[in-house]
């Protein structure tokens, strides 16, 4: 296997028994914020169970959404977090792809929210189901009723590629960390010993597991990606099937993957940083890796803007009354606030601090990122919403308010989403161990550029500015 | 199963020692595959054995991939024919959405070949005892013979000492 040579910015300059004694350290102490933050998260989520019993048990009237609008918070919360869910392996699948060396201290935070985002967003159409316990019915199996999907619905396409993603995302996620869970069982004793050893799965770092778990991310890193894409153009079809005005585009395929990419890089900003506060993982996580993954999220800032002009020109140039009702409904109606305040979160805000180098700092890209979750929320509501509300048959318009249990079901999913990646830190080494140390071993580039030179009998001035690999 | 091993604190010694090994392989009456190396990270460097590695999962994930396809074509047809929805002037399978159910079972099919087959040739899960060092862990590099020849096994302890080994012991599966 080829070399690859390491930027000076990205080089961790740490002794492995301190890289180990640091991202163990969360496994090993737990310190007194880890349960309050717990507590604290239960006790907020809690209400959303109790509200969700309430709907199953008194019907869906309790929910916001009645006739003509079927599709509320519960399918804005679905597109959403599956957007999220694009951050971990779609950037991680890439960056392994192209073998981006900086990557290592960021893939296992990415890929950590692509499977809670994944299994929170999976959640949200059962929730909207009214009746959930009747879920396995999306399933396709043999029944004595005889009845069997309608594979020509969009929901049953979303099982199936929620089911690949989530299937797929969960070994990319979980294939890298046997060894790092090799680590832990070695250290740890007592009960915590015994569940560590059954995780390793015998792990021992022979030549032949090496390469059989290189061989496999790498094939894995390739299968991910047209999945990751599947995704988030099915969840767009679920609109885009439908006659209803704004929502039966072709754009809307390409239109949902680059706003669930936007969206899953700011929520990977979001999580590194808070992840690099609270864990201290200041030396891991540097400012080189928040400036680039910035820089991403400035390129797909941009590229939701190209969409959303392009989705709505062709909506205003083609002026149908239904499609103008709704789009006015949005631009300078009841829903304007909201969509002007997605437009400053999502660009107008964003788009100067991560264009300014000078701003493009941790606590800048924090605070783009922050917004743009926010903003690609409003995008999601805003696209599931105002069209309902203004269908092609006037009699058929209405309006929409959320109610508090669709709001509280909200809360408590997303306190369950972060409840699970603050599991998980503590659980399982957030900074994939085996990597880093493996990433030690790359030299800077001038150093390996200087080596080779001097091989090759070529002097060159060790004190010059090292490159950029 | 019998072993020696040494722990090695860097790759260099550990490279050295499994070079003396193989070396010597016949004068120390070394099985064939019975030198073992253990590392907390992937060794890429030559001279590892590393690069003598293969595997058919490449080949293998293809294959599921296919027959996850052909599960998917399978069921999309089959229930569509099972539970026939007449759509005026619609063929009874639809082509569209059956391809959708194919290409996100081959998905499947080849993310699942791929993890079975790295769990089988990896030999993963093993919870039975085998040889093993919890220092491997600890960043050591592990180079050892297993099931060494009785007469050899001083010596073979001999040259893993002298090429390096911070430590040299004997594992006894029994």
């Amino acid at each position: 296997m080829a070399t690859t040579s390491i930027a000076p910015e990205y080089a961790i300059d740490i002794k492995p028994d301190q890289i180990r004694q640091d991202l163990l350290r969360p496994i090993f102490q737990t310190s007194r914020r880890f349960y309050v933050l717990v507590f604290f998260l239960v006790a907020i989520g809690l209400p959303g169970i109790f509200l969700y019993a309430n709907q199953m048990s008194e019907g869906m009237g309790v929910a916001g959404i009645t006739r003509p609008i079927f599709w509320g918070i519960y399918i804005a919360n679905f597109v959403f977090w599956i957007g999220i869910s694009h951050a971990g392996t779609l950037i991680s699948a890439i960056l392994r792809l192209v073998n981006a060396t900086w990557r290592r201290p960021v893939t296992r935070c990415a890929e950590a929210i692509t499977v809670f985002a994944l299994a929170i967003g999976a959640q949200y159409p059962i929730i909207h189901l009214g009746r959930s316990w009747l879920f396995f019915w999306l399933m396709p199996y043999p029944s004595e009723r005889g009845i069997w999907p309608n594979f020509r619905s969009p929901l049953c396409w979303d099982f199936f590629a929620i089911s690949t993603y989530l299937t797929g995302s969960t070994a990319f996620l979980l294939l890298p960390i046997i060894p790092d869970w090799a680590v832990v069982r070695d250290r740890a004793s007592g009960f915590r010993k015994r569940i560590y050893t059954i995780l390793a799965l015998g792990w021992r770092g022979t030549p032949r597991e090496w390469h059989r778990l290189e061989v496999a991310m790498r094939i894995m890193a390739v299968a991910i990606l047209p999945v990751a894409i599947s995704v988030h153009t099915i969840v767009s079809w679920d609109f885009a099937m439908a006659p209803v005005p704004m929502w039966h585009s072709t754009v809307f395929g390409p239109y949902f993957v680059a706003g669930a990419i936007f969206s899953g890089i700011a929520a990977l900003i979001v999580a590194m940083g808070i992840l690099r506060k609270a864990l201290h993982l200041e030396e891991y996580l540097k400012p080189s890796h928040f400036s680039n993954l910035g820089k991403l999220l400035l390129v797909m800032s941009l590229l939701w803007v190209y969409f959303i002009f392009a989705e709505r020109l062709t909506v205003w140039y083609g002026n149908q009354p239904a499609e103008m009702a709704a789009f006015w409904s949005i631009q300078r109606g009841r829903f304007a606030g909201l969509f002007w305040t997605m437009v400053s979160c999502n660009f107008l805000i964003p788009f100067p601090i991560l264009a300014i180098k000078k701003l493009r700092t941790i606590t800048g890209t924090m605070i783009a990122s922050s917004t743009v979750v926010v903003g690609m929320w409003l995008e999601r509501f805003l696209i599931v919403v105002p069209p309902l509300e203004h269908k092609y048959l006037p009699y058929e318009w209405g309006t929409y308010h959320p109610s508090v249990t669709e709001i509280g079901i909200a809360i408590g999913t997303l306190c369950g989403m972060i409840l699970l990646y603050v599991l998980f830190a503590k659980l399982v080494p957030i900074i994939s161990i085996w990597e880093l140390k493996g990433g030690q071993h790359k030299k800077p580039f001038a150093e390996q550029a200087l080596s080779a030179a001097s091989r090759s009998g070529v002097h060159l001035d060790s004190t010059l500015p090292s490159t950029n690999s | 199963m019998n072993a020696i091993y040494g722990l090695f604190p860097d790759t260099n010694s550990a490279r050295r020692a499994l070079a003396a090994l193989r070396e010597e392989s016949s004068r120390l009456r070394i099985k064939p595959g019975a030198i073992v190396l253990m590392s907390s990270e992937p060794l890429e460097e030559e001279g590892f054995g590393w690069e003598k590695q293969r595997t058919y999962m490449p080949w293998l994930t293809p294959l599921g991939a296919l027959l996850g396809g052909a599960a998917g074509y399978a069921l999309a047809a089959f229930t569509q024919r099972v539970y026939p929805l007449p759509t005026g002037g619609m063929p009874l399978i639809a082509m569209y959405p059956s391809g959708i159910i194919m290409y996100e079972l081959t998905m499947f099919g080849a993310i699942f070949t791929t993890i079975v087959t790295l769990l089988i040739s990896a030999r993963l899960p093993f919870y039975g005892k085998r040889l093993y060092d919890p220092e491997v862990t600890n960043g050591k590099i592990l180079v050892g013979v297993a099931d060494p020849d009785r007469e050899c096994s001083g010596e073979i302890g001999q040259h893993l000492q002298s090429e390096g080994a911070e430590q040299v012991r004997e594992f006894s599966s029994e």
